[in-house]
């Protein structure tokens, strides 16, 4: 029987700790893709910090480093500095990244470390039980906002592309969304891409990726992905940030 | 013969430098040595301080509290130690600078107008260099040419320039 | 061998170069500076990375990286700087990851000051990140013995998996004087658990310090104990001075040790059998070689430049046989030898 659809090589043949109708499975499966086809997964390094990725060392099958929360970036650049010639990636929710880890993200970009983040938002602290995050939405309710971000008292949602798309250092600032076929595959032309950035040494890239949080967001599968269109997209909008190859091509 | 050496004035006079060149010449007679600078704030423009410890044993406590041999560019610092010279040891006072005259009969003071025979001389900025001549020709503990040799090996090749004007301080300094 | 002279925090840096360390990452503070500034000149030259980290805690965590690709990293610090690198200290220690740690420490708490202290030996014997966990602390008291333990914390810190500490002080951090540097004897050792690529040669290798599972956690635990126990009984390390007839024995390490011994000496030329142990290893600590030097003391005098902070193991150590008094000095202030003498003295008895 001819085989059509297999599991990528670099994820691992386990069963993951992710809740129904999350999109993590997605998107690990995006980023082994890519490995795959590039050919890269005995050259690669993969850091997931704490948050629901917490536990992603199991799920791929490339050499894993778990980090302190929000520390991602400083272990990476760590890795990639000792192994230039290695790929290194990491793997962080947005708690972790625009949050706890806000330092280390916006420096490992303005020194054009030369690794991919995948920064996963989906408005809210998946591990610790759904509380306000960096990417909250107004009005959005969680455990912390029980009436709703109020935005005179919590502040304003951080957009991390549009943040980082003025530093020199970046390569790459793209935003995309897992709710849809076309979306997934534009996803993973971005993850593709951010990985040959570093394979050419071009710099830091960062794709974050919208997604949903079912369990927390109190939705069921269907209702998330609705909500992911219809409240994250108009405030995260997808799109291109920055891509310094977008000027060779010119 | 082993000495504790405080060296004592205003930051950019070049205290921790003539320190510098008392502990190599420390290396070069192949004793044990110790140099200790006051450090922080004082690099900007405070008082800085400097203890080097010469000997033939190793040295222990490398902070100087107590000198037989003192260096003092400017009048705080004079205030503040002139009465730790140790008593039979002798003090190194720049008199451009310091005014007060010590008036202790257990210790030799040497008031040398190193500010002024720096200018004199066309060797401003070595009022230090020209103190630790008199330093060196009065305590005896170490010899002119250990002097040169220490200035070869701080100051780097692209400024070899540097080392005659110095030893013309450190001689300006022994003939005063 | 050329004698040269060297400031402390120079020679730690040199010496890590020689070590084999491959990334250095810093931040700049008082008064470790030099070290940085010294890794920024050489570390290219060498064939190694030197980086300005954004902050201590990235700078630790960098170290985790390295550490992680199998390479000998190394960051340096200062006291409140070695507090906020305490998360990445202990991440490092239960990732059983290699590395070393330098703290040239100064007064606290707070910002405190910036001249020499030895305040952070409890939180670098006992506290130096949340949960069961050592490190291995050096405290050289000499810019030769900075260089000496240098190689071996990295030697150490590979052999048994665990993160090293020299733990210096501004006094030794900023002085000069004449060193060695003897032909490299450092000991690499395979790293097989490194995460630098499965070369898709082998199974992936993970680092981490996540365990879900109590007992996993507790075994994890349990194993890395019984490393520390050989360390505590085979890797003491003290030097003695003048001990074997010492009635008044004085406790002291790193640079309070060079005034404690001045001060011993002035005390057995006052007639008072003086000596002096000197801890080299903080953790794990000389007990037995306290209780050895201590057979005929009457009495201890830890010395220090802090509040009393070994006091305690001292005790532990003689199991409070022997009284043990304390005086130190603390906020950036230097023990004088007189204070000391004068401590011996009035515990000797004499007049």
């Amino acid at each position: 029987m001819a085989v059509v659809f297999e599991k990528p090589h670099s994820l691992c043949d386990v069963s993951m700790h992710y809740c129904p109708g999350c999109t993590h499975g997605i998107v690990h499966r995006l980023i082994c893709e890519v490995i795959d086809e590039m050919g890269i997964e005995g050259d690669t390094i993969g850091i997931c910090p704490v948050g629901c990725s917490v536990m992603a060392y199991d799920y791929f099958n490339c050499d894993m480093i778990e980090a302190p929360h929000g520390r991602a970036p400083a272990v990476a650049t760590g890795v990639k500095r000792a192994l230039p010639d290695k790929y290194v990636f990491t793997y962080q929710g947005d708690g972790d990244l625009a949050a706890i880890g806000t330092c280390e993200t916006v420096h490992s970009a303005t020194r054009g470390e030369n690794i991919v983040i995948i920064f996963i938002n989906n408005t809210i602290y998946g591990m610790t039980g759904g509380q306000m995050a960096p990417t909250t939405l107004p009005g959005q309710v969680t455990q912390t906002t029980p009436f709703g971000r109020d935005t005179s008292v919590a502040g304003f949602p951080i957009r991390v592309c549009e943040m980082l798309s003025t530093l020199d250092g970046v390569a790459l600032a793209q935003r995309v969304s897992v709710d849809s076929v076309p979306n997934i595959k534009t996803a993973k032309k971005a993850i593709r891409k951010a990985f040959e950035n570093q394979k050419e040494k071009r710099g830091f890239s960062i794709v974050e990726v919208l997604s949903t949080c079912p369990t927390n967001w109190g939705l069921d599968p269907i209702e998330a992905l609705e909500r992911l269109r219809k409240d994250m997209i108009p405030y995260f909008p997808l799109g291109v940030y920055k891509d310094i190859t977008a000027k060779e091509d010119k | 013969m082993n000495h504790e050496i405080l060296l004592a004035g205003f930051g950019g006079q070049g205290i921790l430098f003539a320190g510098k060149v008392l502990a190599y010449c420390g290396l070069i007679d192949n004793r044990e040595l110790s140099w200790l600078p006051s450090y922080g704030p004082e690099m900007r423009g405070g008082t800085a301080n400097c203890s080097v410890c010469i000997s033939d044993e190793p040295i222990g406590c490398p902070q100087v509290i107590d000198p037989d041999l003192l260096m003092v560019m400017n009048g705080p610092s004079y205030d503040k130690f002139i009465g730790n010279v140790k008593p039979g040891g002798k003090a190194f006072i720049d008199s451009t600078l310091v005014e007060q005259k010590c008036e202790r009969s257990d210790i030799e003071c040497f008031y040398v107008p190193a500010s002024q025979l720096a200018i004199d001389n066309g060797l401003e900025g070595s009022a230090n260099i020209i103190l630790i001549g008199k330093m060196i020709k009065e305590s005896g503990i170490f010899e002119e040419q250990t002097v040169r040799k220490a200035l070869e090996k701080i100051i780097p090749p692209k400024r070899a320039h540097l080392i005659e004007p110095n030893m013309k301080a450190v001689k300006i300094g022994m003939d005063f | 061998m050329e004698r040269n002279l060297m400031k402390g925090n120079e020679a730690l840096a040199e010496a890590a170069i020689r070590a084999g360390c491959k990334c250095f990452f810093g931040y700049p503070i008082t008064p470790q500076t030099e070290l940085s500034a010294y890794m920024a000149k050489r570390m290219a030259k060498a064939g190694g990375v030197f980086l300005q980290a954004e902050s201590e805690v990235a700078a630790i965590n960098m170290v985790l990286g390295a550490a992680s690709a199998g390479v000998r990293a190394m960051t340096s610090s200062s006291s409140p700087g070695i507090s906020l690198k305490s998360e990445g200290i202990s991440y490092i220690a239960a990732s059983d990851l290699p590395c070393v740690i330098i703290n040239v420490q100064r007064g606290g708490p707070g910002l405190g000051g910036i001249q020499p202290s030895q305040a952070d030996y409890l939180q670098a014997t006992k506290g130096l990140g949340h949960g069961d966990f050592q490190v291995l602390v050096y405290a050289p008291s000499s810019v030769q013995e900075m260089i000496n333990l240098l190689t071996k914390a990295f030697d150490m810190a590979d052999e048994f998996r665990m993160p090293a500490m020299i733990l210096a002080d501004g006094l030794l951090g900023q002085m000069m004087e004449p060193v060695e540097f003897p032909e490299a004897k450092t000991h690499q050792i395979p790293k097989p658990w490194a995460t630098n690529g499965t070369g898709m040669k082998r199974k992936h290798n993970i680092i981490n310090s996540l365990y879900l599972t109590p007992e996993e956690l507790e075994k994890t635990v349990l194993d890395r104990y019984k490393r520390y126990e050989v360390l505590e009984n085979e890797h003491t390390e003290a030097e003695t001075y003048l001990t074997e007839d010492a009635e008044i024995l004085v406790a002291a390490y790193g640079a309070t040790a060079r005034v404690a011994k001045s001060a011993v000496i002035k005390a057995r030329e006052a007639g008072v059998k003086a000596g002096l142990i000197r801890p080299i290893t903080l953790w794990p600590f000389p007990k037995k070689e306290i209780v050895k030097a201590s057979e005929n003391a009457k009495h201890i005098l830890v010395t220090e430049m802090n509040m009393g902070q070994m006091v305690d193991d001292v005790k532990l150590a003689v199991e409070c046989r022997v009284p043990v008094s304390f005086f130190g000095r603390t906020g950036g202030m230097v023990p004088k030898p007189s204070e000391i003498l004068d401590k011996i003295l009035e515990l000797g008895g004499a007049e």
